[in-house]
């Protein structure tokens, strides 16, 4: 757990996209934060603007206090100076690099102050020891995702941000890596926002799930919790829009504590 | 002169000075359009910007203008009375009309199409999201394209590469009207062959250099063969 007081992320966010609109806001703790929907619910605009892949139209992004983006006063952090590890769907490792090399990567780059993770655990971690002299394209798709994972720890990350890391895996792949996952979760000191539409992985994976449905929040709370409510959150979208409608004047700041919840505010 | 044996193969030095002249030209016409080359391809490919078509349209005038007409805009603009020309040899002493460098201006303005378009193809067929995945893991714009985009792009290069200098070698009508046909200074190995051509008696040296311009064009076609496997076996697309 931090120590500092400050939550680990604190977003809000507001993305209007031809039909889609996005407005919501929400904070995260140390453990694995779930942001969890159907595709279409606007998860990985979300993913991009913690990352600093898309300038939102407005919005505020802080990562242990310090401020990433804030549309208001025109900060907008380049994504390699933010320190957020990002795992991605497709893996993307970089095809002409050998595994050791993708994974120690995000080493090269790292500033002086960040800590340096060593390669060692984390190849143990996340059993991968017999891939190092190997390259991409000859690793399965569980393979490519676990060296992917290495890779955004090594990089000595805030904050890890997986964007449905198993959802182009079949089943036994996806069985193949949860264990990793659980690991990662219970012996990498990284906080995690895992975003997934599969509510499996997150009712096995996630301490906090935050429900998002067409671009609004409609529920936060345990994977207990939120996951038994099923289709009872279907009203919500419209208690939603008229709290957009009630904040007329829009701003981060208090978009950001109207919706903290109490047990962060303390 | 040999009767029946192959002593009329060798080439006479005057002959020697065309081979050495055209891989000299051209050596330094692809290696100085590189880096010029590699920028502009990215542009192309990367960067939208006000007046990009008119770029991509000058960059491949070259291509479809007569060679005679691009000599000539190249003997207006650099020749010593031109405004280029003029400038490089007050300020720097640099002379190019009549000078091997000029034939070297020349061939490289000539590649320099079929340079930027194997390299600018290259470059789009690198996905971006990579770049993004390199910009999450601390690298900055720069490092991404030395370290991932240019790597990938290597295969590109090489083959821009070769055809610049294959077009060099070949280049005509753009180098005569620019830097002239004088031999042991300008004459490459085209205008040599062209020269025997012009004078009776010539056929045995236009064949001797003919088979030499075959040879190193095949050469050149095999080297770049090779590279380019070796780069694609090591980004792992072959």
């Amino acid at each position: 757990m931090r120590q500092d007081g400050a939550p680990t992320l604190e977003i809000a966010l507001r993305h209007r996209l031809g039909a889609f609109d996005l407005d919501l806001a929400f904070a995260s703790d140390a453990g694995v934060t779930a942001l969890f929907g159907p595709s279409g619910s606007g998860k990985t605009t979300v993913v991009d603007a913690i990352a600093g892949l898309v300038r939102p139209q407005a919005g505020l992004v802080r990562i242990g206090g310090e401020t990433l983006t804030d549309t208001e006063a025109g900060v907008l952090v380049p994504p390699h100076r933010r320190r957020i590890g990002l795992v991605f769907q497709d893996a993307r490792l970089f095809p002409h690099l050998s595994v050791r090399t993708n994974l120690l990567f995000g080493r090269w780059f790292a500033p002086r102050s960040a800590p340096r993770v060593a390669l060692e655990p984390v190849v143990a971690l996340l059993g991968i020891e017999h891939l190092l002299k190997r390259r991409p394209r000859g690793l399965s798709g569980g393979e490519r995702q676990r060296v992917a994972i290495g890779r955004a720890l090594l990089s000595a990350p805030r904050l890890l941000v997986m964007d449905e890391p198993l959802a182009s895996l079949d089943d036994a792949r996806k069985q193949e890596i949860l264990p990793y996952l659980e690991r990662l979760r219970d012996e990498a000191r990284v906080p995690i926002v895992y975003v997934s539409h599969s509510r499996s992985e997150v009712a096995r994976l996630a301490g906090t799930v935050v429900l998002l449905r067409e671009g609004r929040i409609v529920g936060r709370g345990t994977p207990r919790e939120i996951l038994a409510r099923g289709e009872a959150s279907e009203t919500a979208p419209a208690r939603s829009a008229a709290r957009a409608r009630r904040l007329g004047r829009w701003s981060p700041g208090q978009a950001l504590n109207t919706t903290r919840p109490a047990s962060e505010r303390s | 002169m040999g009767d029946a044996d192959m002593g009329w193969l060798a080439l006479s030095p005057q002959e020697w000075d065309a081979v050495r002249l055209s891989l000299l030209v051209s050596f330094w016409a692809t290696i100085a359009s590189l880096p010029l080359g590699i920028a502009v391809a990215w542009l192309l490919a990367r960067v939208s910007f006000p007046g990009k078509a008119l770029v991509n349209g000058l960059v491949h005038l070259p291509l479809v203008l007569p060679p005679v007409v691009t000599g000539y805009v190249l003997l207006l603009l650099f020749g010593r009375r031109g405004p280029i020309g003029a400038f490089l040899a007050e300020t720097f002493g640099i002379v190019l009309a009549f000078r091997w460098t000029g034939a070297a201006l020349a061939c490289a303005v000539m590649g320099f199409p079929l340079m930027v378009r194997a390299i600018r193809l290259a470059i789009e067929a690198v996905d971006p999201k990579l770049e993004a995945a390199a910009g999450t893991l601390g690298a900055g714009r720069i490092a991404t394209f030395l370290v991932v985009t240019l790597p990938l792009v290597l295969p590109g290069i090489i083959a821009g590469m070769i055809l610049s200098f294959a077009k060099a070698m070949g280049e005509f009508g753009a180098t005569i009207t620019f830097v002239s046909n004088i031999p042991g200074q300008t004459q490459t190995l085209p205008s040599a062959i062209y020269t025997f051509t012009q004078v009776p008696g010539g056929e045995a040296g236009a064949l001797r250099l003919t088979l030499v311009s075959v040879a190193i064009a095949f050469g050149a076609l095999l080297v770049s063969e090779l590279l380019a496997r070796r780069a694609q076996a090591r980004v792992g697309i072959a």
